[in-house]
């Protein structure tokens, strides 16, 4: 497990294992995707008490999980970086910025476009909202940070710090419906009893996570794969790669 | 069929909502194969620079 781990640190041993995963991932992403919008929207029954509205749910709770699992990556990495000064955390925790970004963005839009019938309003200042609006702030604050520090190692621990001071705010986001009265529902799937939802709504569910789970895995090798050419641009295996 | 781009009603919230993903998570694909395809002409270039 060490030795895997060390080896994944070299940049090279990373561009090639993940080449061979890419096409998996990819090819996995895109038929979880399909089976699941077509579950969720053409076999899964309407919602007893939200009608054919509830069907948003199957891209804004999976953005949502991911909005939150995409910043622990992230910080993780980031603190892996602080400390061994790896150099390949570095690289997954800049690539996942834009991608944790993008979870949080359609999270909050979704959520804006089902609350507009179910709520009445498209936006309330409340707990849930408001602390996945900072997430979104966050994710900013980090890809700004980077941007701004010209040195990258520099810029990777500036950022590494950010993003482990932000992570007091994933259980504010996570427990915000149970420790304030919120407008927004809920939870309705991470229940200590079973699951309140018929299994023909929550299998399409699981499927569309999975997808943006592999949808995330692939967007972000493609985008590390492409930061590690760039990165190691100087040497031997690159510039053989590029003269081929 | 109608029926089903009607959604009970709230065809603008659900296509949107799905619209908007589709066009989300594309870009995130498309962005990286073409800042792949930029890399690797700039490193293209610069080796025949230096070769030359």
């Amino acid at each position: 497990m060490w030795l895997f781990f060390h080896k994944l640190g070299s940049p090279k041993y990373f561009y090639d294992l993940s080449g061979k995963f890419l096409p998996w991932f990819g090819g996995l992403t895109l038929i979880l995707m399909l089976l699941g919008s077509y579950w969720g929207l053409v076999v899964a029954p309407a919602d007893y008490q939200q009608g054919d509205s509830y069907r948003i749910i199957y891209i804004h709770v999976p953005a949502a999980w991911m909005s939150l699992f995409v910043y622990i990556v992230m910080a993780s990495a980031g603190a892996i970086g602080l400390i061994w000064k790896m150099k390949m955390a570095d690289v997954v925790a800049s690539c996942s910025a834009p991608l944790g970004a993008a979870f949080t963005f359609l999270a909050l839009v979704t959520g804006s476009l089902w609350g507009k019938p179910m709520w009445g309003t498209y936006w309330v200042w409340d707990a849930r909202l408001t602390s996945e609006l900072i997430l979104l702030f966050l994710y900013l604050g980090f890809m700004g940070l980077e941007a701004a520090i010209d040195d990258k190692r520099t810029a990777a621990n500036a950022c590494a710090v950010l993003a482990l001071v932000g992570v007091v705010n994933i259980p504010i986001i996570h427990y915000s419906v149970e420790w304030w009265n919120t407008l927004h529902q809920g939870s309705t799937v991470a229940r200590v009893d079973k699951p309140a939802m018929d299994v023909n709504m929550l299998i399409p569910l699981l499927i569309m996570w999975f997808a943006f789970m592999f949808y995330y895995g692939t967007t972000l090798f493609m985008r590390a794969r492409n930061e590690v050419l760039y990165r190691e641009r100087d040497t031997a295996w690159v510039k053989e790669m590029v003269t081929e | 069929m109608t029926e089903f781009f009607h959604m009970g009603g709230y065809a603008f919230f659900v296509w949107t909502s799905y619209g908007l993903a589709t066009i989300i998570l594309i870009a995130n694909v498309i962005l990286p194969i073409q800042r792949k395809k930029e890399i690797l002409n700039t490193l293209k270039r610069r080796l025949r620079r230096e070769q030359s």
